[in-house]
């Protein structure tokens, strides 16, 4: 199989998930829902109390782990649950597979961190960014690092028995890191802190991005196959 | 290909302690056909998901060599076609959707022309366009035929080839049966006696004894 031939398979898979995502709504709706939900329940929780812009950059990194972690296992979840495992193993390599899925996860958790922040600015008082430059980097670090991250665990915990409690349990402590980092980088962008500034939690970040990745890419294979 | 060969050597599995079979070996090559047989749950289906590489088998090897050239086992799935009870399609997606689909992550030069050809072969072309949720089991098992055969794979795969099938359908299977011994090897799992009767070497997972020519 050659380079050109195993990224279109991959991109086939990925098309193959987004067309099933949109006719089968596994993990959009479920995910819209959440964070609509979540940010409903926010607003009315802190009602006219004035809320330190710190705690508010913490709530929205915690509002995108939870809607992560509640459609992004759906990648390979839906896979075992519909018995079609059996058929990609059947048709590709495991890494083409594995960076598929990834791909779609990556798409699927940047539009919903895209909708997130949008709701997020819009209806939340006392959330200002005050630097935008800081504040989309963030954003964008991390979502890949979510998607890396949680693209694996999903593949881990699709062939546990209790697959919902698991993935949440399981990916808090992979996640930690990257979300104080990002938490924190939030806050500075809040602060108006300069670029300067948050380039540390980049770097963080990017590290994190890179061996999770590294990880995944060395370990699929056995996580793959039973 | 000119040469086939498919080896197993000293394969076990176990699940949970529990000792499934042990110590089967069997040398199979081009125009070969085996029968896999025993009683439910000897491991039958097993066995033939370890020889597809869906499974790891507990103790053993298995060795693929295409034109004398040795195999890497995470390239099996190009050289192999399996169809089996467990194995599912896409239901949302309708039966020309799914062979393009695997064609398209295959990277196999299957043309329109071939495709339309298997489809017709195992009856479905008046249905393709439907979504294969709406397939009955029949149905869904002759597009099981067609995506294994997508890549016309030198090695054929078949856990309980005719369940589900009308007449039609098992003499269509048969004269798949056929043409891949003439071309390749065939790897049946059942215990149905006409089967077997297509395949020249039986493997019994009761006695683990293989013999030639069950007729």
């Amino acid at each position: 199989m050659t380079t050109f031939s195993a990224i279109s398979a991959t991109l086939t898979i990925f098309k193959k998930d987004l067309r099933s995502e949109l006719r089968t709504r596994y993990a959009l709706n479920a995910l819209i829902m959440f964070v609509i939900t979540t940010i409903s329940v926010i607003l009315f929780a802190i009602g006219n109390e004035s809320v330190s812009p710190e705690l508010l950059s913490g709530i929205l990194w915690i509002i995108i782990f939870f809607s992560t972690m509640s459609g992004l296992s759906r990648s390979f979840v839906s896979e075992e649950e519909r018995g079609t495992v059996m058929t990609l193993h059947l048709i590709a390599r495991p890494l083409t597979i594995y960076f598929g899925k990834l791909l779609f996860n990556l798409i699927l958790l940047g539009a919903l961190n895209i909708f997130t922040v949008i709701l997020y600015l819009l209806f939340v008082t006392g959330f200002n960014v005050s630097s935008y430059s800081i504040f989309i980097v963030t954003i964008l670090l991390g979502t890949l690092g979510l998607a890396s991250a949680s693209t694996i665990i999903a593949a881990i915990i699709a062939k546990a028995n209790t697959k919902g409690t698991l993935y949440p349990v399981l990916s808090f402590p992979i996640l930690l890191p990257l979300l104080l980092t990002v938490i924190n980088a939030t806050k500075l962008s809040v602060e108006g802190a300069a670029f300067i500034d948050a380039v540390g939690d980049f770097q963080v970040l990017i590290s994190y991005l890179v061996v999770i990745t590294t990880i995944s890419y060395l370990l699929f294979e056995y996580i793959w196959k039973e | 290909m000119n040469t086939i060969s498919f080896t197993t050597e000293k394969i076990a599995k176990t699940f949970n302690r529990r000792k499934i079979f042990s110590e089967i070996s069997f040398s199979l090559n081009k125009s070969d056909s085996l029968a896999i047989t025993g009683r439910n749950g000897s491991g039958k289906s097993t066995l033939l998901k370890i020889l597809a590489n869906v499974l790891s088998p507990t103790k053993g090897e298995i060795g693929m060599k295409i034109n004398d050239k040795i195999v890497k086992p995470t390239d099996y799935f190009a050289y192999l076609g399996l169809v089996s009870p467990y194995l599912q399609l896409y239901d949302e997606f309708s039966g020309w959707e799914n062979l393009d689909l695997f064609r398209r992550i295959r990277g196999v030069d299957a043309s329109v022309d071939y495709l339309t050809e298997l489809l017709r072969r195992v009856n479905l072309w008046e249905r393709r366009n439907d979504y294969v949720r709406t397939y009955s089991s029949g149905m869904k098992q002759r597009l099981k035929y067609a995506f294994a055969l997508i890549h016309r794979p030198p090695i054929l795969l078949l856990d309980e080839p005719t369940s589900n099938l009308d007449t039609e359908g098992i003499s269509t299977v048969y004269q798949i049966i056929e043409e891949q011994k003439k071309a390749g090897i065939l790897i049946v799992a059942t215990n149905d006696a006409e089967d077997m009767k297509k395949c020249e070497q039986v493997l019994d997972l009761n006695t683990q004894a293989s013999g030639k020519d069950p007729k």
